[in-house]
Parts: structure tokens; C-alpha cells; sequence
């Protein structure tokens, strides 16, 4: 905010700090493994729409940020962040073009590999978990991943940021 | 992330991010605590006479038992000064409120709303009213993480006491069971079985209930036997659980009771 061709740097803030919210927010235990990855839908949106002010660097923050709050190893949802921001902010202007329903199944993509890098990272620690739910959040951000585009676009243009 | 796993001065960085993480923390335990506080406040002078009417009862059982607990608790202390055995000095607690917050979903662990401003420390014991729940593993300044020991890095001395047979229970992570490990095919353990803390490891006082044996399965072809035991803590359920102050109270590093 302190470039004057930047505006409306809280929306972008409030925005992550909700999603953060979100991820801890208690649920019956049947739908914990549901839980849509929520940081990484709305840091997703962010780099496709300005990925001259989101990017690479903002996901370190806020996936240690998610570290905390989740006491996970500090790093782990930065490492996958910082993955799903990079091929993002490559592929931008190409994600642009796609219809919602194409970007969600790119959506499906992104995410799987993000929950296999931490899958990864917690196998390496010595957790056992060999069953399929660890894809379950793919799942269910794929199935979010329109509302979530429609409702921060049209933020976006409500609180003119840029 | 290797820094994190292996060396303890991230740990110091992490507890000063989580200051800045703790209103986000607050205002997700909000709706929870606000309903508690309507459903306290709303409900009828009824319910409130037979709830006082109830706890007035158990109040009186609790201290008619007592009486035979410091009748005891002197004849022991007496019985220990004649064998010249040392004699375990009180434990300090203190009650604490459960944050309605989730934390990884992978992991056994709570978020309890005291913190090194309270004096708590890592790797100290929790205890609720049927039994031991966990070791302190994260501190903040106004909240800690609590490992639970159904978590499957935790590892916990116990006793079994009926036979006094000294075991390692293990968390098994989602199913809310420990495993009991290293126990002969033949140590004459039975499902029933009351388990409590050992001391051993020196983090949990000794004595307090961890679980009962609930199933136990001799493998001829494996040199133990397969053990699982049900946790006697109402680990998922309740709010309110109790930190715990030894009297020779260490700067623990909670090294002994993890696995490494």
C-alpha cells in the first residue's frame, strides 16, 4: 500500500486472514478430512487475478502463518503454497481463459499436488497414512473453487483492487 | 523445516508468531464460547436447582471419601518414613479451558487456552477428571498445544496394576486407542486391565489412570503380543482439562517421553 498504484491492500489481507480462520475452525470429526484447503483457494485466486502483488513471496507468509495455527512443522504448508503460487502465477494469463468449470479442474490439479508434497513431508516424519484421504480436500476445493472465484471477483471490483 | 524438526531455537520463533496468531484463534473459539454462555445464562431456575441439587450430593460422596483419602495418604507417609523410601511430595494444578479450534488433521492435538504467562512449560502433563490426556508440546504466550496420547508420536510409561508389569503406550492416531508395546506373549495380562503412568521418564507423575486393556491378542509367530488399550481420559469430549505441577519441577525438555 505504500505505492500509490496499488489499492485496496486490506482486502487481499482480510481476505487470507478469513481463509486462515476457516482452516481452524472446528467440524464434526467426519468432515475434518473434507475440509477444503482454504488458504490455498483464496492465495489461488489472488494469483490469477493480481499476480503482480501475490505471488511467491506472500505464500511463504501465510503458509507459515498456517504452520502456526495448525502446529504443523514450520514450512510445510509454505513448501506447497509456494508451489501452487509459482505454477499459478506462470500460468495466469493461460488459467484466465479457461472456463470456471476447465480452472476447477485445474483447481483438482494444483491442490492434489499440494496435499502430496505434505503427504510427502509427513511420511518423511514417520506418519502412516496409506489410505486415499488425503485427497479428500482436492476433492472438495475443486467443488468450491467456482463460488469462491465468483464471490472474490466480484470483491475484487466492488472494492476496486488493483 | 529440518531447522524446525531438529533444533528447539525455531520453537522460539514459533512462539512469537503465535502472538500474532492468537486473536485469529480467539475469535474462531467466539461462537463457541458465546453459546455456552447463552445456554448458561438461559437456562431455567429449574434446571439450575436440580443441577445445584445433584453436584450439593456428589459434593458431600466426594468428601466422605476424602476423609479415608488423608487417612490413608498419612498411614502411607508413615509406613514410607519407616522403609526410609522417599516420600512423593504434592502436585500443583491448575484448570484450563480447551480452544474449540482444529488443528492439523493428521495429528492427536489440542489447543488449550493457558500459556507460558501461566507458567506452563513444554512437555507438561494434562490430566483430566478419569485420567492422563497428554504433555504440553507448544507453548505461547497465552496458549499451548497439547499432544494427546492417542497421538502416533506420543509414547507414554505405564504400569499395568494389577500385576505391576511396566509397559510403553503408544498412540495409535485416529482410532482412539493405545497400543501397548514390547509385552511377551506370556505377561499374564488380561482385557480389563486398569493401566496408570509409571513416573519412569520422569514428565508424568506416577499413578494416575491411562487406560484398560481392552483387547489382547497373543501372535505366536512375533516375539509380542498385540495389545490396544481404550484411553480412560475423555479425550475429544470435554472442555475443561487440569495442568499439572510436579514438585520438583524441571525446565523438561520433553525429549524422554517423545519418540525421537
Amino acid at each position: 500500500m505504500s505505492r500509490k498504484k496499488h489499492h485496496g491492500g486490506w482486502v487481499i489481507l482480510t481476505s487470507l486472514l478469513i481463509g486462515l480462520m476457516f482452516t481452524i475452525m472446528p467440524l464434526p470429526s467426519w468432515a475434518v478430512v473434507w475440509r477444503p484447503d482454504w488458504v490455498a483457494l483464496i492465495l489461488l485466486y489472488w494469483c490469477i487475478a493480481l499476480p503482480q502483488r501475490v505471488g511467491i513471496t506472500s505464500a511463504w507468509v501465510v503458509g507459515i502463518f498456517e504452520d502456526i495455527l495448525t502446529d504443523t512443522l514450520l514450512g510445510q504448508h509454505s513448501l506447497s503454497l509456494i508451489c501452487l503460487s509459482y505454477i499459478s502465477v506462470k500460468l495466469h494469463r493461460r488459467i484466465r481463459a479457461f472456463p470456471i468449470w476447465q480452472q476447477s479442474v485445474g483447481v483438482f490439479a494444483l491442490m492434489l499436488l499440494s496435499e502430496i508434497l505434505s503427504i510427502w513431508i509427513r511420511g518423511i516424519l514417520g506418519a502412516q497414512s496409506t489410505d486415499w484421504s488425503f485427497s479428500y480436500p482436492a476433492i472438495s476445493s475443486m467443488l468450491l473453487w467456482p463460488w469462491i472465484f465468483v464471490m472474490l471477483r466480484d470483491i475484487r471490483r466492488m472494492y476496486h483492487v488493483f | 523445516m529440518v531447522a524446525d524438526y531438529r533444533y528447539s531455537y525455531v520453537k522460539q520463533i514459533r512462539t512469537e508468531l503465535s502472538v500474532a496468531m492468537y486473536p485469529l484463534q480467539y475469535l474462531v473459539n467466539l461462537p463457541v464460547q458465546t453459546g455456552q454462555w447463552l445456554s448458561q445464562n438461559f437456562s431455567t431456575r429449574g434446571q439450575l436447582l436440580d443441577e445445584m441439587a445433584q453436584l450439593r450430593e456428589r459434593n458431600l460422596l466426594l468428601q466422605v471419601s476424602l476423609q479415608k483419602y488423608e487417612d490413608l495418604k498419612s498411614e502411607n507417609e508413615r509406613l514410607r518414613a519407616l522403609l526410609d523410601s522417599s516420600i512423593k511430595l504434592g502436585e500443583r494444578m491448575l484448570l484450563t479451558e480447551v480452544l474449540a479450534v482444529d488443528l492439523d488433521p493428521f495429528a492427536r492435538k489440542i489447543m488449550i487456552n493457558k500459556g507460558i504467562s501461566q507458567g506452563v512449560f513444554n512437555g507438561q502433563p494434562l490430566l483430566d477428571a478419569y485420567g492422563v490426556l497428554g504433555q504440553v508440546t507448544n507453548t505461547g504466550p497465552q496458549s499451548s498445544t497439547v499432544m494427546l496420547i492417542t497421538d502416533p508420536n506420543h509414547a507414554l510409561p505405564v504400569q499395568v496394576v494389577r500385576t505391576g508389569l511396566r509397559t510403553i503406550a503408544m498412540g495409535m492416531g485416529a482410532t482412539n486407542r493405545l497400543k501397548l508395546l514390547y509385552l511377551p506373549n506370556n505377561s499374564g495380562i488380561k482385557v480389563g486391565d486398569l493401566l496408570v503412568t509409571s513416573g519412569l521418564g520422569g514428565q508424568f507423575p506416577a499413578g494416575y489412570p491411562v487406560g484398560t486393556v481392552a483387547e489382547f491378542t497373543p501372535d505366536i509367530g512375533q516375539p509380542y503380543a498385540q495389545v490396544q488399550a481404550i484411553p480412560s481420559a475423555h479425550l475429544e469430549r470435554n472442555r475443561e482439562v487440569l495442568l499439572v505441577w510436579t514438585s520438583e519441577e524441571k525446565a523438561a525438555t520433553g525429549s524422554s517421553e517423545q519418540k525421537p
